[in-house]
C-alpha cells in the first residue's frame, strides 16, 4: 500500500468516524467512497495495473462495486469443423458491448434473494449484462453466442466477479482491489459503488476512470490512425535507413 | 523487460523479441533466406494478431533487403530491367493482396487464409527441400546423369518477347510478369519477401543465371515489400514501427553470426536442416488449425477493423 492510499485511508477513516456523530447532511448519504487514481496511462511499459477503491458506509449493508468500459458494436463468429479444419462459420452482432467488465462485492451478498432479484432488474452482473443482438438471427444463437463471448471476455481478463472482493477492514470501512490488465481499451470507464440493504439501493454512487495512451507509444499510434499515409513512408524510410546502417556496419568484416 | 506495442496493443518481453529477431536473423545468414516464412508464423504464435505480424513482418524485410542489396549492387549482379518487370508484377500482386487482405479481413477469414497458406507453401517447400537435400546427401560421391540446362517448352513459345542484357535471356516478359505478381500477392498476404517461391523459380522457370538471381530477386523484394508497408499502413494501419525495428536488432545481429556458421557446414546438410525447421513450423500451424480450438466464438470489432 503506498504512501498515498494510506492517506486516503486515514482520510476515511475520519469521515467514518464522523459517522457516527449525528449529522443530518451526512445521514443523508450513508455511503462514501473513492478511488486511488481516477486515470490509468498506458505508457511503454504498461503491463497492467490495479486501482484501489476505499470507502466506509453507516450502519449495515452490502456493498457492490461495478465497473464497465467503452462499449462499441461487435461481431461474434463461431468455428465449425469444415473438411478437418475450423473455420469460422455463423457470426452473430451484439450493439453496445463494453469492452470491459468488473463485479466486486462484499462476501455473501448473493445469498438473500431479493438481492439476486435486485441484480437481475439493474443488469448486473456477467450474466444479467442487457445485450441486444444487430439483426435477425437464428433460434438458440443469442444465448449460445452471448456466452461463448463473455467466456473469451473472461478468458482475456477483461469481464470478471469476484464476490468477496470488497473487504471490509474495520466496521464500516471497506476496500475493493480492482485489476486492469495490459490488454484494456482506451476511454472512459464508469465506476458505480452500491449500497445495498435487504434488496433495495440504499446509496450509489459514480465515478469515472479515464484510461489513455501517453508517450511515444500513444504518439505511435495516433500517428498511424491519422496520418497513415505518412505513417507507411515513415516506417519505410526507417527501414531503410536501419538496413543500409547494418550493411555499412558489417561490410567491412 | 516488457514492452507495450502501440499497433499490436499488447505487451511482451522485448528479450523474447530481441532472441526471435536472433534466432530467425541467425538462421537467415546460415541459410541465406529472408527469414519472413519463419517470423511470420512465430510471430502469430507468441500472440501477436495475425493482420499485424504479416504487415509488420513486411516492413521488416524492406530492411534486411536493403542491406543485402548494395552488396549485390557493386558485384553487378543485379539485372535491372529483369527487377523492372518483375517488379511491375510485384507492384500489381501487392496491390491485389492488401485489398483482399482487407475483404478477408472484414468478413473473418482472414487469420485462416494467412494460416493455410503458411500450411501450403511451408510444407510444399519443406517436402521439396527435404527431398532434393537427402537425394544430394545419398548420390554424393557417384555423379548422376547430368540434364540438359536449357529445354524448349511451350513457355518459349509465349509473345511479348524481351531482350534481358544481365541475364543473356530472350524470353517473353509474361512470365517474370506474372512471377512477380504472385510473389507481390504473397508478399501483402503472408508478409513474405517471397524469395524462396523466387529464387527457383528464376532458376528453373526463367533460365536466369544463378549469380544474378538473388541480387535481382532482392531489388523486386525490396520495392514490393515497401509497397506492402505503404498499403497496409494506409488501408490497414497493422504496420508496428516499434515491433519491426525491435525484431530488426535482433535479425541484422543474428545474421552476422549466422553467416560466419554457415561457412562450416555443407550444403546438403544445411538445406536438410532448414528443410526440417520448416516442416515443424507447418506442422504446427497444421495442428492448431485441425485440433478443437480453446474457443470456438471469436471476437471482432463489426465494420471490420479488430
Amino acid at each position: 500500500m503506498s504512501a498515498r492510499h494510506l492517506g486516503l485511508l486515514v482520510a476515511l477513516l475520519v469521515l467514518a468516524a464522523g459517522f457516527s456523530v449525528p449529522d443530518p447532511a451526512r445521514a443523508a448519504n450513508p455511503l462514501i467512497a473513492d478511488l486511488s487514481k481516477n486515470s490509468i496511462e498506458i505508457t511503454t511499459g504498461f503491463s497492467g495495473t490495479d486501482v484501489l477503491l476505499f470507502g466506509a458506509i453507516e450502519g449495515e449493508g452490502d456493498v457492490l462495486v461495478e465497473v464497465r468500459g467503452p462499449a462499441s458494436d461487435i461481431v461474434i463468429r463461431r468455428k465449425e469443423r469444415t473438411l478437418g479444419i475450423w473455420i469460422n462459420r455463423d457470426q452473430v452482432g451484439f450493439a453496445d458491448v463494453p469492452s470491459f467488465y468488473r463485479l466486486a462485492s462484499s462476501p455473501g451478498i448473493f445469498e438473500t434473494a431479493p438481492n439476486r432479484a435486485l441484480v437481475r432488474q439493474y443488469g448486473i452482473g456477467t450474466a444479467n449484462l442487457d445485450l441486444t443482438t444487430i439483426g435477425d438471427i437464428p433460434d438458440g444463437h443469442h444465448a449460445s453466442f452471448r456466452a461463448g463471448m463473455i467466456r473469451n471476455f473472461e478468458a482475456a481478463g477483461l469481464y470478471a466477479e469476484d464476490i468477496g472482493g470488497v473487504e471490509f477492514l474495520g466496521p464500516g470501512l471497506f476496500s475493493a482491489k480492482l485489476h486492469f490488465p495490459a490488454n484494456v481499451v482506451t476511454g472512459t470507464y464508469a465506476v458505480q459503488v452500491y449500497l445495498l440493504r435487504e434488496g433495495l439501493v440504499v446509496s450509489k454512487l459514480n465515478y469515472s476512470l479515464v484510461v489513455q495512451k501517453i508517450g511515444i507509444g500513444a504518439q505511435v499510434f495516433a500517428f498511424a490512425h491519422e496520418y497513415p499515409a505518412a505513417y507507411g513512408v515513415l516506417a519505410i524510410a526507417i527501414a531503410l535507413l536501419a538496413g543500409w546502417f547494418a550493411g555499412f556496419v558489417f561490410r567491412r568484416r | 523487460m516488457q514492452i507495450y506495442l502501440p499497433i499490436a496493443e499488447m505487451s511482451v518481453n522485448v528479450f523474447l523479441l530481441l532472441a526471435m529477431g536472433g534466432g530467425v536473423g541467425f538462421l537467415s545468414g546460415l541459410f541465406g533466406v529472408g527469414g519472413g516464412f519463419l517470423m511470420t508464423p512465430l510471430l502469430i504464435f507468441i500472440g501477436v494478431p495475425a493482420p499485424v505480424a504479416v504487415a509488420t513482418e513486411a516492413n521488416q524485410i524492406v530492411a534486411s533487403s536493403a542491406s543485402g542489396i548494395l552488396a549485390h549492387m557493386r558485384r553487378r549482379n543485379v539485372d535491372f530491367k529483369m527487377g523492372a518487370v518483375l517488379l511491375v508484377g510485384g507492384l500489381g500482386g501487392s496491390y491485389l493482396g492488401v485489398w483482399l487482405f482487407g475483404v478477408l479481413r472484414d468478413i473473418g477469414q482472414i487469420d485462416l487464409m494467412i494460416r493455410l497458406s503458411f500450411v501450403v507453401f511451408l510444407g510444399i517447400i519443406g517436402a521439396m527441400m527435404l527431398t532434393e537435400s537427402s537425394r544430394a546427401l545419398l548420390r554424393r560421391g557417384r555423379k548422376g546423369p547430368r540434364t540438359k540446362l536449357h529445354q524448349h517448352t511451350f513457355l518459349h513459345g509465349l509473345p511479348f518477347k524481351m531482350r534481358f542484357r544481365t541475364s543473356r535471356l530472350y524470353i517473353s516478359a509474361l512470365l517474370p510478369l506474372v512471377l512477380g505478381f504472385v510473389v507481390g500477392m504473397l508478399a501483402a498476404l503472408m508478409g513474405v519477401g517471397g524469395g524462396f517461391l523466387m529464387i527457383p523459380a528464376m532458376i528453373y522457370l526463367l533460365g536466369m543465371p544463378t549469380a544474378v538471381v538473388v541480387g535481382t530477386s532482392l531489388f523486386q523484394i525490396l520495392f514490393v515489400t515497401a509497397n506492402v508497408t505503404f498499403l497496409q499502413a494506409l488501408n490497414n494501419q497493422t504496420v508496428d514501427i516499434t515491433l519491426a525495428l525491435l525484431l530488426l536488432v535482433g535479425a541484422v545481429i543474428g545474421a552476422q553470426f549466422g553467416a560466419r556458421f554457415g561457412t562450416r557446414l555443407r550444403g546438403e546438410q544445411l538445406r536438410g536442416l532448414l528443410a526440417l525447421m520448416v516442416l515443424l513450423v507447418c506442422a504446427k500451424l497444421l495442428f492448431d488449425l485441425i485440433t478443437r480450438p480453446e474457443s470456438i466464438y471469436s471476437i471482432g470489432l463489426l465494420g471490420g477493423h479488430s
